[in-house]
């Protein structure tokens, strides 16, 4: 299961990360920059789920007969930061509301025409 | 009572300012929100002086969140690197509070100004929380909570550009904290545990895979982001600049410090010194950064037109010698490192207080508006010049103490150096321009309207307690001396 192939999963966070990034620094909208994390962070929420799979593990819950589990603690931790992914989300939508409001754009180069240098 | 009380210590100090955030907002006054929260922080510095007395002579306290062992549960964790980090938090804290009443009433809209201390709550219990935990996960969710309220907090700043700071400070601050989760990811694979005295126990083993080595890279440098190292700062100048003026000194004295202090136990508690220095490069890496930091970061600093800009770009030099101290891998440059980031929280403070006096009469801070401000507002000038002094590394200032010890630990390192030794004293030559140039307006130039503007009593009491502090800890070392290098023997072994 080492393969290539096997490890596909990997393949897709790496992928997910690189092309969130990209889009974070590359992006010169706002509202864009704040979806480009959010899929920069949507590849670690993957990766962390990943590594709690076990080869033939069930989901983690008690059942008879089911003797290898999954790991559930990556699982648990990543519902923490997903909580946070949203609440920066929120924040940076909420800041982009007000920048829309001071300087009626949200284009980064309109703003830093606005300022003069900035 | 008393010994119930003094047994989850640990635990009070991040949870009464956590807990009194969500009570703040609930007090719906903006007259009470005030004095409730100084009441707090002072509570909080209340229980940091007495984890630093408990852990002073070198024990390790261990608190159990919810009584469940580690490493299955959250370990607070207090030594005597964490105690002096949560002193300083604490205490600067405090201080910003008894700043903050008449400072944020002008600063902040009154209907935003019990948000303000919300937020501002809440960072500080991020802030004790990531120097306090034992355990690598939480560490990250302390760190992200300090973070988003700093954010918030940053936007209230009056200018519009604080917005737009704010933002470019979340969009870096998050990609940072996404690196360290994703490195903490690293280490969990390939160990099981998040606890950091196990994590320790479990990494050298698996020194040698790729994993390790890749999560110790993602780590350090979703630290120097937050932690502001040249060349990962550009969100730094401006977040501090726009932010209202009691901010400015708060971050100014703990954010950037209690990221140094994560990446420290990162790299010297969990990873080990051995790792870092031994089979990879860190120290090359974090002494040229540091090198250009004190440079680039001062030369900039010579030629802002606003203050508040200059001593911005000030403490991006002055976290290169934290840096250099951090990255000698020795005791004595560990304890020099530890000892700055101390030194440099109060003066650095005291500083950021007196331009913050300054705002409050003219609402500017440019270097233009300081001109004749020896004659109009005198004490808080001669606040400025003692905090400036400390900058350069005056004797007498506990900014030459550290710079000094600082020297005096780069000197066991051969050509190295010397190289940065001259960085020290380069840097200093180049404060003593930045610092100059404030000074020569404010005392040789003439003021525009020569009646006397002093700041009220409210703000020039906390200024001169940091001005003074700056004086006493230049002459009296023996606390932040003893502490830091208890600490810095901690965290290397071996004796005095």
């Amino acid at each position: 299961m080492t393969t290539v192939l096997g490890l596909y999963n990997y393949w897709i966070v790496i992928a997910l990360m690189m092309i969130g990034f990209y889009v974070v620094i590359a992006a010169s909208n706002l509202i864009k920059k704040i979806i480009g994390l959010n899929i920069f962070q949507t590849s670690v929420f993957i990766l962390y789920i990943s590594i709690g799979m076990r080869e033939g593990g069930a989901a983690p819950i008690l059942k008879e007969g089911v003797e290898v589990y999954a790991n559930p603690l990556p699982h648990v931790l990543i519902l923490t930061a997903i909580v946070v992914g949203v609440a920066t989300t929120a924040l940076g939508l909420s800041l982009i509301v007000r920048i829309k409001e001071a300087y009626g754009s949200i284009e980064e180069d309109d703003i830093a025409e606005k300022d003069g240098s900035l | 009572m008393n010994q119930a009380l003094s047994a989850h210590l640990p635990a009070l100090q991040v949870i009464v300012p956590l807990l009194a955030a969500p009570l703040c907002f609930l007090l719906r006054r903006p007259s009470l929100a005030w004095p409730f929260a100084f009441v707090v922080t002072l509570c909080t510095f209340a229980a940091a002086i007495a984890l630093f007395n408990q852990t002073a002579d070198g024990t390790v306290l261990s608190y159990h969140m919810g009584g469940w062992e580690p490493p299955w549960g959250i370990e607070y964790r207090i030594d005597r690197l964490s105690s002096l980090v949560l002193l300083l938090v604490s205490g600067m804290a405090a201080i910003a509070m008894l700043y903050a009443g008449a400072s944020v009433a002008e600063e902040v809209p009154r209907d935003r100004q019990i948000l303000f201390y919300t937020a501002f709550l809440l960072c500080l219990a991020g802030l004790l929380g990531m120097t306090i935990t034992g355990d690598a996960f939480n560490l990250f969710v302390f760190l992200e909570i300090s973070s988003l309220s700093t954010y918030i907090l940053i936007s209230f700043g009056r200018d519009r550009r604080a917005l737009t700071s704010a933002f470019q400070y979340l969009i870096m601050g998050t990609i940072g904290a996404t690196m360290l989760l994703i490195g903490i990811g690293f280490i969990y694979m390939m160990t099981g545990t998040l606890n950091m005295a196990d994590l320790a126990e479990r990494l050298p083993p698996v020194y040698e895979t790729k994993t390790v080595r890749a999560a110790f890279a993602f780590i350090v440098i979703g630290l120097s982001i937050k932690l502001a190292l040249f060349p990962l700062h550009i969100w730094l100048p401006n977040a501090y600049s726009f932010a209202p003026s009691v901010l400015t000194v708060f971050l100014a004295g703990t954010a950037t410090k209690v990221a140094l202090y994560a990446l420290i136990r990162f790299v010297y508690t969990i990873f080990g010194g051995d790792f870092a220095f031994g089979q990879v490069p860190l120290q090359y890496i974090l002494l040229s950064m540091a090198v250009l930091a004190v440079f680039s970061g001062s030369l900039y600093a010579v030629f802002q037109a606003s203050v508040k800009h200059a001593l911005a770009y000030s403490s991006i030099a002055q976290i290169g010698y934290m840096v250099i101290g951090v990255g000698l891998f020795t005791v004595a440059g560990m304890s020099a490192g530890l000892l700055h980031l101390f030194n440099h929280a109060i003066m650095k403070g005291c500083l950021f207080m007196a331009v913050g006096c300054v705002y409050l009469r003219y609402h500017s801070v440019s270097i233009e508006t300081f001109k004749g401000l020896g004659r109009t507002m005198p004490w808080t000038m001669a606040a400025f010049v003692i905090g400036g002094l400390g900058l350069i590394g005056m004797p007498l200032t506990s900014g030459f103490v550290s710079k000094w010890y600082l020297v005096l630990a780069a000197l066991d390192h051969g050509w190295g150096g010397f190289v940065l030794i001259a960085t020290i004293m380069g840097g200093s030559l180049l404060a003593v321009a930045y610092v100059w140039r404030i000074v020569e307006a404010a005392y040789f130039q003439d003021p525009e309207n020569d009646e006397n503007v002093e700041a009220p009593l409210s703000l020039l009491v906390p200024t001169w307690i940091l001005a003074l502090a700056t004086i006493y800890f230049g002459i009296d070392t023996h606390l932040p001396v003893n502490a830091a290098t208890g600490a810095a023997l901690d965290l290397l072994g071996g004796t005095q």
